[in-house]
C-alpha cells in the first residue's frame, strides 16, 4: 500500500482505539488468519501481558497459542527462532527492550545470521515485539531506547509503529516477511488513542511517512518521539516556522529517499531520537543526509538526542535527560537562525 | 511434600548430587522454633519486620498521592526472609538483592531516612535519588543493589565472592532472588560457577509462588527448587519463610558452612507476597482465598504470638514515629541540580598525588 493510501485511510476518521487495543487487534487478526501464528512470552497469558496488550487473547485462543513462558528471554526467543525454522509463524513478545539484552545473542547470532551463513538455506520468519523507551520514571534499567542496536544488524528488519494505524497494521506485513522482524512499541504510546479505519488492514512497512508537511525544516524521527516532534512543529507554526515531520516507521531498512526528498525542499534537517547520540540511529540518519544532501543544505544537520547518561529516576532529571518538544523546537529555531549547528 | 516432589527428592539424593539436608525437604532443625541462632533477640526481629511493614504501607499511600513514582514492589508478607537472613549476616559481608529491595535495605541497617528520600528521588537518598525504589545501593553496609533485571544480581554475587576468595578473605556474600529468576540462564550459570569454584555465597531464593502472574508450577519443570541447586552439587535447604526464627536458624547454619569453606549454599524460603506484584496489578492470576490463607501466617502475627512479655504497642508507636520522621526527611530533601546530571557516568579523576588521572 502506498503512503498516500495509508494516509487517506487514517484521514477517513474511524473508531477511536488505544494503541494497546490496536496492537491486540493486529495479533488477534493474525491468529485468526493463520494457524501457524502464535504468541509467546512472559505473562502474555493469564496476566494479559506486561502492558495489557494480550488481555483476553488467552480466553479466545487457549494456552497452546497464547503461550506463557518462564523468565528466560534467551531460551524462549531461541525457541521462537527454532519454531520459525520448523514451520510456525511465532510472535515472540519480550516484555521490554531492557530484557531483550538477555536474548541479544539469539537475535544476532541466530535469527539475523542463519540465512546468510547457511548459504540461503534457512530463513527465520519470526516477529519479535517489545516495548521500548523511557519517560515513566522507571530508572535506568527500565528506560532504555535500544532500537538503534537492532537497526545496526543486517538480517533484521526493524519497525517502530508510532501511530495507532501502524500498531494495528504493521504486524501482519511483518509476519509475511520471510525473515526476522523486530517491532518496537514505545511504552508511552499504549494509552494513546487514535482513529483506526474500520476496514483497517495491513500497512506497508517499506516507506517512511510525512506525518506533517512543512517547508522550512525537516524533523526526522520515529516511535515515541513522533508526538514530541508534532508538538514542536505546532509551536513552531505559531511563529511562522513550518516544520515537516517525517516518521521513519522502518528503522532498518531506512527509507532515506523520503528523507532526502524532504530535505531537498526544506534545506534543513533535524534528527530526533530518544536514544543516545553517540553511534546511535540519529548518527546514521544524519550521516546519510550529509552524504546525499550536502549541496541542498542551508545549515549543518542538527540532532536532538538523549543526554549520555543512564536515565535517572527523578522526574526533573529524567526530563532533562530525554528529548522534549521544547528542546526540539529550540534546536529547529537555531537551525533556522543560521547561527551555530543545532546541538541539544 | 507432594508425591511427585518426594520421588524427585529421593532420586536427587540417590544420584549423589544432594548432601544431607540438601534433598529439598523442609529442614526440620530449621523450621522449629528452638535453635542455636547467635542473637536470640526476638524483639529486635519483630521491630525490623514491623519497620519494613510500616515503611512500605506508608510508601503505598505516598504512591497514591504521586509523591513516589515509577515501579514500586512491596515486600509486605515476605518480611521474615530478609529479616531472618540478614540478622545473621556480618557487617562486612556483601548483600545483593532484587528490585523488591526495601526490606533488605532496612534489615541491613540502611537508615530509613535515606531509603525514604531515595523513594522520593531526593538527593539525600541512598543513591542521590537516581535509583529510586528498585535500585537501593549502599556502600557502608555493602548492599550491592537493588537490581531490576531479573537474575541480574546472581553473577555479581559470584564475582564478589570470587574477589573475597582471591584476596584471602573468609566472609560470605548473600544473594537474594525470586523463584522466577531460577528460570533464567543467569541462575544456572551462577550456580555452576559458584559450585565449581567453591565460592562463599549463600543463595537465598524467596519463593513467593509467583513471578508477576506466573505461578511456580507454570514456570518450573521441577517445583522442588532445592533440587535445582542440589543438581549443581550445592547443599540446599528449604525453610518456612513466614517464620522469622526458622529463617534465621536456617541462615545461621548455612552461613556457618559457607564461612567455613564449605562452598556455596542454597536456601529456599517459602513465602508469599500479600500485595500486587508492583503497586497495582489485576490479581487475575490468583484467588482471594489463597491470599487470605497465607495472611493467616502473617510473619508479624506469628512472631507476635511468641512475644509474651513485650510491649508491642510501644514498638508500634516508635516505628510509626520513625516512619513519619523519614517522610519528613524526604519532604525536606532537595532535587539534585540538573547540572549534576552527567556526573558519575564515569569516575571522577583521582587527584591525590601519584594516582592515575
Ligand atoms: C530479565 C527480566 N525479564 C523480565 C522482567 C520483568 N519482571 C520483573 S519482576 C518479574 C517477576 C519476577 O519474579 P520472581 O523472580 O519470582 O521475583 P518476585 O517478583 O516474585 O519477588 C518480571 C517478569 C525483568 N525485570 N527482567
Ligand atoms: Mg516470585
Amino acid at each position: 500500500m502506498s503512503r498516500q493510501q495509508t494516509r487517506a485511510r487514517v484521514a477517513a476518521e474511524q473508531p477511536v482505539v488505544t494503541y494497546r487495543e490496536a496492537v491486540r487487534e493486529g495479533i488477534r487478526d493474525a491468529m485468526r488468519r493463520d494457524d501457524r501464528v502464535f504468541l509467546m512470552g512472559e505473562d502474555v497469558g493469564r496476566y494479559g501481558g506486561g502492558f495489557g496488550v494480550s488481555m483476553g487473547l488467552l480466553e479466545e485462543f487457549g494456552e497452546e497459542r497464547i503461550r506463557d513462558t518462564p523468565l528466560s528471554e534467551g531460551g524462549f526467543v531461541g525457541a521462537g527462532i527454532g519454531a520459525a525454522l520448523g514451520g510456525m509463524r511465532p510472535i515472540v513478545e519480550i516484555m521490554t527492550v531492557n530484557f531483550s539484552l538477555l536474548a541479544l545473542d539469539q537475535i544476532l547470532n541466530s535469527a539475523a545470521t542463519l540465512l546468510h551463513m547457511s548459504g540461503g538455506q534457512f530463513n527465520v520468519p519470526l516477529v519479535i515485539r517489545m516495548a521500548t523507551g523511557g519517560g515513566r520514571q522507571l530508572a535506568a534499567q527500565h528506560s532504555r531506547s535500544l532500537e538503534g542496536f537492532y537497526a545496526h544488524i543486517p538480517g533484521l528488519r526493524v519497525l517502530a509503529p508510532a501511530t495507532v494505524a501502524d500498531a494495528r497494521g504493521m504486524l501482519w506485513t511483518a509476519l509475511e516477511d520471510p525473515d526476522p522482524v523486530v517491532i518496537f512499541e514505545h511504552g508511552s504510546l499504549y494509552n494513546m488513542s487514535g482513529g483506526l479505519p474500520a476496514d483497517s488492514w495491513a500497512v506497508g512497512i517499506d516507506r517512511a511517512m510525512v506525518s506533517r508537511p512543512g517547508e522550512h525544516v525537516t524533523l526526522v524521527t520515529h516511535g515515541g518521539s513522533l508526538r514530541l516532534c508534532l508538538e514542536a512543529a505546532e509551536a513552531l507554526a505559531a511563529e511562522g516556522i513550518l516544520a515537516e515531520v517525517i516518521d521513519l516507521r522502518s528503522l532498518r531498512p531506512l527509507d532515506d529517499a523520503t528523507v532526502f526528498e524532504s530535505v531537498a525542499r526544506t534545506h534543513r534537517a533535524l534528527v530526533v531520537d530518544e536514544a543516545w547520540r553517540t553511534c546511535g540511529l540519529s548518527a546514521e540518519v544524519a550521516a546519510r543526509i550529509g552524504e546525499e544532501c550536502f549541496y541542498d543544505l542551508d545549515a549543518p544537520v542538527g540532532r536532538v538526542a538523549a543526554v549520555e547518561v543512564p536515565v535517572p529516576y527523578p522526574r526533573h532529571l529524567e526530563q532533562a535527560a530525554l528529548p522534549s518538544a521544547e528542546r526540539i523546537a529550540a534546536a529547529a529555531r537555531r537551525l533556522l537562525s543560521g547561527s551555530e549547528a543545532a546541538r541539544a | 511434600m507432594s508425591a511427585r516432589q518426594s520421588r524427585r527428592a529421593s532420586s536427587g539424593a540417590a544420584n549423589g548430587a544432594a548432601n544431607g539436608a540438601a534433598n529439598g525437604a523442609v529442614d526440620p532443625a530449621a523450621s522449629g522454633a528452638a535453635h542455636e541462632a547467635s542473637s536470640p533477640d526476638l524483639t529486635a526481629l519483630y521491630r525490623t519486620m514491623l519497620r519494613i511493614r510500616r515503611f512500605e504501607e506508608r510508601c503505598a499511600e505516598l504512591y497514591s498521592a504521586e509523591r513516589i513514582r515509577g515501579f514500586v514492589h512491596l515486600y509486605i508478607g515476605e518480611e521474615a526472609v530478609a529479616t531472618g537472613v540478614l540478622d545473621q549476616v556480618l557487617p562486612d559481608e556483601a548483600v545483593v538483592t532484587t528490585y523488591r529491595d526495601h526490606g533488605h535495605a532496612l534489615a541491613r541497617g540502611v537508615p530509613m531516612n535515606e531509603v525514604m528520600a531515595e523513594m522520593h528521588g531526593r538527593v539525600e537518598g541512598v543513591c542521590r535519588g537516581r535509583g529510586g525504589s528498585m535500585h537501593l545501593f549502599h556502600a557502608p553496609t555493602r548492599l550491592y543493589g537493588g537490581n531490576a533485571i531479573v537474575g541480574g544480581g546472581l553473577p555479581l554475587a559470584v564475582g564478589l565472592a570470587l574477589a573475597d576468595r582471591m584476596l584471602g578473605r573468609t566472609r560470605a556474600t548473600v544473594c537474594f532472588f525470586g523463584e522466577g529468576a531460577m528460570a533464567e540462564g543467569a541462575f544456572h550459570e551462577s550456580m555452576n560457577l559458584a559450585a565449581l569454584w567453591r565460592l562463599p555465597v549463600l543463595f537465598v531464593c524467596e519463593n513467593n509462588g509467583y513471578a508477576m502472574g506466573t505461578a511456580l508450577e507454570r514456570s518450573q519443570s521441577e517445583t522442588n527448587l532445592a533440587l535445582k541447586a542440589a543438581a549443581y552439587g550445592i547443599p540446599a535447604w528449604t525453610c518456612d519463610g513466614m517464620d522469622v526464627e526458622a529463617v534465621r536458624g536456617a541462615a545461621a547454619r548455612a552461613l556457618a558452612l559457607v564461612r567455613d569453606g564449605g562452598g556455596p549454599m542454597f536456601l529456599e524460603a517459602r513465602t508469599y507476597r500479600f500485595r500486587a506484584h508492583s503497586m497495582y496489578d489485576s490479581d487475575r492470576y490468583r484467588d482471594r482465598a489463597e491470599i487470605d490463607r497465607w495472611k493467616l501466617r502473617d510473619p508479624l502475627v506469628l512472631l507476635a504470638g511468641r512475644l509474651d512479655d513485650v510491649d508491642l504497642e510501644a514498638i508500634d508507636s516508635e516505628v510509626a514515629r520513625e516512619v513519619e520522621e523519614a517522610v519528613a526527611f524526604a519532604d525536606a530533601g532537595h532535587d539534585e541540580p540538573v547540572s549534576e546530571l552527567t556526573r558519575y557516568v564515569t569516575s571522577e579523576p583521582i587527584t591525590s598525588a601519584g594516582a592515575p588521572r
